[in-house]
């Protein structure tokens, strides 16, 4: 091995690794994540991304407010029946819509009904879009995106 | 809603819409993908819908 590539190697490992998130942008990308589960769409809206903001704003609870209306079920958190509680984790991604849901009685859900299983897919599926959307907001706030 | 088939692109119309907006940046390229998922997702379902039919419930 000639001396070239030992020092290139040397220099290589030297070299600190690039700085993952630290101090204030890691405390901005937190706030833009936690903003975009909170709101659909409102941690893009806040770090100026508009038009991606405004589409997840209107489609995702729309989606969820489809589910509600196709009569799916707001799943609770039982530990005891595991799927149960990954569809409550899901839905948990749906931010704002979610808790106000919950808080006024909706999302019961009527297992007859012929869109029952249309509706739970709606308000399960809504809610992971939206933790995708927070860890894109977490990105574009530390300028990986 | 009594159709199914409506609900089902309802849907894959929202997941498009996400996806192509999520993944680019550019209104053309956001189109693009959000067209060509939009028509997997439903020319999916169609021709599985089909090759199901034969099967019994």
């Amino acid at each position: 091995m000639g001396r070239k590539s030992r020092d290139s190697r040397r220099s290589r490992v030297g070299t600190a690794p690039p700085q993952e998130a630290s101090g204030p942008d890691s405390g901005r990308a937190l706030a833009a994540a936690t903003l975009a589960w909170v709101m659909p769409g409102g941690g893009h809206l806040w770090l100026g991304r508009r038009q991606k903001g405004l589409v997840f704003l209107v489609v995702i609870p729309a989606m969820f407010l489809c589910g509600l209306w196709l009569e799916g079920r707001l799943f609770p958190f039982e530990a005891s029946q595991p799927l149960v509680l990954l569809a409550a984790f899901a839905g948990l991604g749906n931010g704002l819509p979610y808790l106000v849901a919950s808080l006024a009685g909706l999302g019961e859900g009527r297992v007859v009904a012929e869109t029952f299983e249309y509706g739970n897919t709606f308000m399960i599926v809504s809610g992971l879009l939206n933790m995708l959307v927070c860890l894109d907001a977490y990105d574009v706030a530390l300028g990986r995106k | 809603m009594g159709s199914h088939f409506l609900a089902m692109v309802m849907f894959a119309a929202c997941v498009a819409v996400v996806f192509s907006v999520l993944m680019k940046d550019e209104p053309l390229e956001q189109l693009r993908l959000g067209g060509l998922l939009f028509a997997g997702f439903v020319g999916t379902a169609v021709v599985l819908g089909w090759l199901l039919l034969p099967f019994p419930l």
